[in-house]
């Protein structure tokens, strides 16, 4: 393109950009040698860049002398029930998109309504109703609130409306029911936005900090974001044990925005498009 | 397929094929057929009233009684209290600085990310290079990340004995600050964290929209003698307008319930001067139990984001005709 050379000089806007990306990517730097820095370097100052030692005691301690290994499990298994939520909502988004019936326009409404309530107005409400069905502090019961979300319906039925009807009818004509083509059409043919939502579900799963903070109250439950923001009470005590938790919870997630990144960004740049 | 076919058609529950459209076909759909959307639609409808609508109409009707931790014990204890929690809300000093505190921060941090992610966003685009694409990862990366682990990072940065920030403002002669537990500059770290985390998700949606943006605009631009800047303030800018209201309206949304940062950083202090309303609703909800009273403060911050958002829509309506 013309305006990529037409004047200007883009090492300049290169080395500027350099600099914010340096700026953001600092304190994970800090984190991971923070992590491994045994305690008396951790809190020297002046502070060692490098680590003049390495040690991953802190990463020992989180496991044996805390609970990092249930708080682990209990944020895989949120992730796992919440990806559950996924066919619920491909299935909600399919019939929005493909289906007639009665009050359908109404519920869409109302689905897009949601989008718009703040969570500091169902945060108690939710919390009464999990109470009285007996699921607060169970894992289900975490990992309930965020199981749909009004937005992931919205983006299911935006990209299946693109599917052709004549497929589905030659389905249909052949005898196949709604569940079959459902199964077997619908689904492979949204792969795209399915894999979008699967890394989005297992982002915000994994981060998930509010609900479990409200409704855990003892720590079986806990999760690795409520674990974590109980370390910071110990913050003049032991900063590696702080960063080994913080890398913890960080590192797989850049793994999977390293080797997904397409389909996240793809993810929330739809998010724009609301 | 065609097992099927002949499989479905010999159980017969479904209607000939043969027959002409299948709308035609569907006059009078069987039960089954009627029932079917709503199969695929009520589990996650029903889970999306059950946390998302609701709980509204919950919280209104909880606003009215003097529920606590009692209450949920033993309902009878709870009294119908009509509009005194509101009153309570409204006299209470702490609801209002925590108001106050909101309103600083959004003034702080919502100007700031959308001029930042826009700078940022336009900047990532002028080259598509293998370098700066790789730079566009670490732009992404804030956007991915737990705000819990983020802000343990940023609180050992801050520390005010060993912490690294302190450590470099000496290192250039400045004085060391006590960056969480000076009520002033407590406000001020939690937006810097705030700012850094949110500028990636923007950042992501404004360079999407500017890849819709025809090349042919710059091209003409350029033929008309536009240099880089005037392109960018004559085709870029105009054109991301809405993705930019897009993104001012959503990071508003955020920035009033803004929460995380200071739950993890400060916990709201010192001395509450990082106190947002949602963390005012939270710590009287779930730390004080005062389910009846957090719930007139939900109301009233969930009333006062509606009427932004639906000004601000407005204002942006009229300014485009």
């Amino acid at each position: 393109m013309s305006r990529r050379t037409s004047g200007g000089r883009p090492w300049i806007v290169g080395l500027v950009l350099g600099a914010g990306a340096l700026a953001t990517a600092f304190p994970f730097f800090w984190m991971i040698t923070g992590s491994v820095k045994p305690l008396g370097e951790a809190r020297t100052d002046p502070p060692t860049i490098i680590p003049r030692h390495v040690t991953f005691a802190s990463y020992r301690n989180l496991f044996e002398n805390l609970d990092f290994g249930t708080y682990l499990a209990n944020t895989l298994i949120v992730v796992l029930i919440d990806s559950a939520g996924l066919l619920l909502m491909a299935m909600a988004g399919y019939a929005f998109a493909k289906m007639r019936f009665r009050g359908r326009g109404a519920m869409f409404a109302l689905v897009l309504a949601t989008m718009m309530v703040p969570v500091q107005i169902t945060m108690i409400p939710t919390y009464l109703f999990l109470n009285s069905v007996h699921l607060t502090n169970t894992l289900l019961g975490i990992a309930f609130p965020t199981l749909v979300s009004a937005f992931s319906i919205f983006l299911f039925r935006q990209f299946m409306v693109t599917i052709p009807d004549e497929i589905l009818e030659a389905a249909r004509l052949d005898g196949a029911g709604e569940a079959r083509i459902f199964v077997r059409i619908v689904l492979p043919m949204s792969k795209p936005i399915l894999a979008v939502q699967a890394v989005l579900t297992f982002i915000a799963g994994w981060n998930s900090f509010l609900w479990p903070l409200v409704l855990a109250n003892d720590q079986t439950k806990y999760t690795l974001a409520v674990g974590l923001s109980l370390l910071n009470q110990q913050l003049s005590v032991n900063p590696p044990l702080q960063m080994a938790g913080a890398t913890l919870m960080i590192l797989p997630i850049l793994a999977v925005f390293a080797v997904l990144q397409k389909h996240v960004v793809r993810g929330f740049s739809m998010s724009g498009m609301k | 397929m065609t097992q099927l076919t002949t499989w479905r058609r010999a159980e017969g529950s479904s209607p000939p094929a043969h027959t002409a459209t299948p709308r035609v076909r569907r006059g009078k759909p069987h039960l089954r057929q009627r029932l079917t959307p709503y199969v695929f639609v009520s589990p996650a409808f029903a889970c999306l009233l059950a946390v998302g609508i609701l709980p509204i109409a919950l919280a209104v009707l909880v606003s009215l009684t003097d529920l606590d931790v009692s209450g949920l014990a033993d309902w009878s204890g709870v009294h119908f209290v009509g509009l005194d929690n509101y009153r309570a809300l409204f006299a209470d000093r702490d609801f209002w600085a925590a108001l106050g505190n909101t309103a600083l921060f959004v003034l702080m941090g919502v100007p700031l990310v959308v001029v930042v992610s826009l700078a940022a966003a336009i900047a990532l685009n002028q080259s598509q290079s293998r370098f700066f694409r790789a730079l566009r990862t670490f732009y992404f990366v804030p956007a991915v990340t737990g705000i819990v682990a983020i802000s343990l990072i940023w609180a050992y940065l801050y520390n005010s004995q060993f912490g690294l920030l302190n450590h470099a403002l000496e290192a250039v002669g400045l004085p060391r600050q006590k960056w969480l537990t000076d009520p002033v500059m407590a406000k001020v770290s939690v937006v810097i964290v705030a700012i850094w985390r949110a500028i990636g998700l923007n950042t992501i949606i404004l360079l999407a929209a500017q890849q819709d943006i025809p090349g042919e605009y710059y091209e003409a631009a350029a033929l008309d003698g536009a240099g880089r800047w005037r392109q960018i303030f004559s085709v870029t800018v105009p054109l991301l307008r809405f993705a930019l209201m897009f993104v001012t309206v959503t990071t508003l949304i955020n920035w009033m319930q803004f929460f995380d940062e200071p739950y993890v950083l400060t916990q709201g202090g010192p001395l509450g001067a990082t106190t947002s309303v949602s963390l005012y609703i939270f710590q009287q909800g779930f730390q004080f139990n005062q389910f009846g009273f957090a719930s007139a403060a939900s109301l009233v911050l969930f009333v006062l984001i509606f009427v932004i958002t639906v000004v601000q829509l407005r204002l942006r309506k009229a300014s485009d005709v």
